[in-house]
């Protein structure tokens, strides 16, 4: 776990907004299959625009899975799932309109190898969006700025480290301008030194009000950014509750139990 | 204490026998002792035993009448041609089986590869018995199958199985209606020379308006339509025509028309089912490669199915294509001279095979054959090395 540093923890707050009446993602009594194998059951979700919301379990306990059946990057067989007003069914059109608007930052980067930084971060907003080419270039370059990374634009991924390839693919998220940003463990795969960097990024994100979802085991991060933790145990939300009461009263035994194993 | 920075001090040399560097130098001297003396033995005894048979050498054979039939060619042939024009038709004739092969088994190949790809149950299971099938079929198996079971188990021309569009299938091949284009169906040919200029200056305008604007233009669609109608419009105008020679069955044999010969048809038959097999496992592998998380990534930016695969995907899985694409081109070609096995006259049927017992100039036969096979594939390496250079990765 990493502590993020104290000046950042100040400027964290102020500005961070909850909408009350706008959802931005509503999940309804949903539940998900692998064949005979019930990865989530029943989870009821409702994420306001401007939320952030850190989900945390043990592995194999649906976090991950979870959040990947909000851009459909996984079916699920039973319930609703509701994003910025769409409700996502096997409707290709639906689910395409709902993931240019759901960002995704995914625990291995997965970045574009046989393309440049900047060419990564043109790729979708020249194809998907319609933006000519200067212009996504400028975009790019503003969040490669954003990022702290201009400088790599011209080089390929497997010339960075695992740092800097993590805030590009935050980066090519951003240049589609998501409403929404889900985050699947972005620190799970970094050096210990690299993970401070990344969740800069992430937390200067959420300091600009965008609605996110992160499961990660960053602890001092949910502390410090989240609204809300979930936590998550064999398919099933178990509790939850804003970040200090989570930590300090933890309701469960599972809970309890997981928490003691994580923080030290 | 003050010492003077010289550099690395020189390491303490080990004794003689254990020195890395001598070894290497005594090593190289063997070797290159010993081949010399091999090649020395070889040309000695090579040399011994053609002047023991009263055998001459040289290359003087190339320019003398060669005094046989070529049953397929597409130069001029006759009885009276030289030597050095049956080299010319071997090789021509092992060309041409080697590029139409090499298309149709890339095109047979890929299908195939991306069919055992498919979530379809048949679909895949079909290509999976396909490859596993023909890939453990030896080759020559597979040719004598076409060759004997096949086109050689076709009726006698007089009972002709008869086909649409006035052609025949019988035991001396297939015979189809010969076009004859008109003087004025050249100009179609430059039309379609114009319109390939036209659909790239398209795919260019297109890609500079889709940067410029971020519109996109339906390019496949519209360049379709240009080759198909800028030719046709060209045919209309100039009134050109093509008329058609049909086979006629006559006394004996049919007159007329184009025959494709049973042995052309079954090596080719034979090289493109069985290369393609390999071709299609590479293909799989291939796309295998690239891993599910790219698919994810492009999955999330909303880039729909076409794009991901043709941006994302298929630009990573070539370069794992390419390399072992490019033995199988190797393969087939040098595979067709197989062809010689059923009577196809390619190159090493024709030149290392008659002209070979004719003239009894073994050595020199076999060296001018392989240094054709060689450049052949040598050329072909250098073609795909330069595009796999293109495309591979930067890492560092």
């Amino acid at each position: 776990m990493t502590e993020v540093s104290a000046t950042t923890q100040d400027r964290a707050t102020p500005h961070m907004t909850v909408s009350k009446t706008n959802v931005a993602i509503e999940v309804i009594g949903m539940h998900k299959w692998y064949a005979d194998f019930h990865v989530l059951r029943d989870i009821n979700l409702k994420v306001m625009e401007g939320e952030r919301i850190v989900i945390a379990g043990p592995s194999g306990s649906g976090k991950s899975t979870l959040i990947r059946c909000i851009n459909r990057l996984e079916e699920h067989q039973e319930g609703q799932i509701i994003v910025n007003g769409t409700e996502l069914t096997a409707d290709i059109k639906r689910i395409d309109e709902v993931r240019r608007e759901v960002g995704m930052v995914f625990q291995h980067f997965n970045l574009f190898p046989h393309l440049t930084i900047l060419q990564n971060l043109t790729l979708a907003p020249i194809w998907v969006r319609g933006i000519p080419k200067a212009e996504a270039e400028a975009t790019a370059m503003h969040y490669l700025e954003r990022v702290k990374i201009p400088e790599q634009a011209n080089k390929f991924p497997g010339q960075l480290s695992g740092g800097q390839q993590q805030r590009v693919a935050i980066a090519r998220s951003l240049c589609m301008q998501p409403k929404i940003m889900l985050f699947d463990e972005p620190t799970s795969a970094l050096d210990p030194e690299m993970v401070k960097e990344v969740l800069e990024v992430m937390i200067s994100l959420a300091e600009d009000g965008m609605t996110m979802i992160c499961v990660t085991h960053e602890m001092g991060f949910a502390r410090q950014v989240a609204n809300r933790v979930i936590f998550m145990d064999q398919g099933q939300i178990i509790e939850q509750n804003e970040p200090e009461a989570f930590f300090s009263n933890p309701q469960h035994e599972r809970t309890k139990l997981f928490l003691s194993q994580i923080l030290h | 204490m003050t010492t003077l920075d010289t550099g690395p001090a020189a390491a303490p040399r080990p004794s003689f026998f254990n020195d890395p560097v001598i070894r290497g130098i005594v090593y190289q001297l063997v070797v290159a002792a010993l081949l010399i003396a091999f090649i020395a033995w070889i040309v000695g005894n090579t040399a011994t035993n053609l002047a023991a048979q009263n055998k001459t050498t040289g290359f003087d054979f190339l320019w003398k009448t060669a005094g046989f039939d070529i049953s397929f060619s597409l130069l001029p042939w006759t009885r009276a041609s030289i030597y050095w024009e049956a080299f010319l038709v071997g090789i021509t004739n092992t060309l041409l089986v080697a590029f139409i092969g090499i298309v149709a088994a890339t095109i047979l190949g890929f299908t195939i590869g991306i069919a055992r790809l498919s979530s379809n149950f048949i679909v895949s299971t079909l290509a999976t018995i396909y490859v596993e099938t023909i890939r453990n079929i030896p080759l020559l198996l597979q040719l004598f199958f076409w060759y004997f079971a096949v086109l050689k188990a076709m009726p006698a021309v007089r009972d002709s199985i008869v086909l649409p569009l006035d052609s025949f299938i019988n035991q001396r091949g297939i015979f189809v209606p010969k076009p004859i284009p008109d003087p004025q169906f050249g100009f179609v040919w430059i039309g379609l020379a114009l319109a390939i200029i036209g659909v790239i200056v398209l795919r260019t305008w297109a890609k500079k308006r889709l940067e410029a604007t971020g519109k996109r233009f339906p390019v496949f669609l519209s360049s379709v339509a240009v080759l198909v109608i800028v030719p046709a419009i060209v045919w209309f105008i100039s009134g050109a025509s093509v008329a058609f020679d049909p086979p006629v069955l006559e006394r004996f044999n049919f007159k007329g028309g184009l025959q494709l010969p049973p042995e052309f048809v079954a090596l080719l038959f034979g090289l493109t089912i069985y290369t393609a097999s390999f071709i299609a496992e590479t293909v799989r592998g291939g796309i295998q490669a690239v891993s599910r998380g790219q698919t994810e990534a492009a999955m999330s930016l909303g880039l729909k199915e076409g794009d991901r695969l043709r941006l994302v995907i298929v630009p990573q899985a070539m370069r794992v294509i390419v390399p072992p694409l490019t033995s199988q081109y190797l393969n087939l070609t040098k595979n067709s001279s197989l062809g010689a096995a059923i009577g196809y006259p390619e190159l090493v049927n024709v030149f290392s095979g008659t002209a070979l017992n004719q003239t009894g100039r073994a050595i020199e036969c076999i060296a001018l054959t392989m240094l054709v096979y060689l450049t052949f594939s040598l050329l072909t390496s250098a073609i795909m090395n330069w595009y796999n250079a293109r495309v591979s990765l930067v890492e560092r």
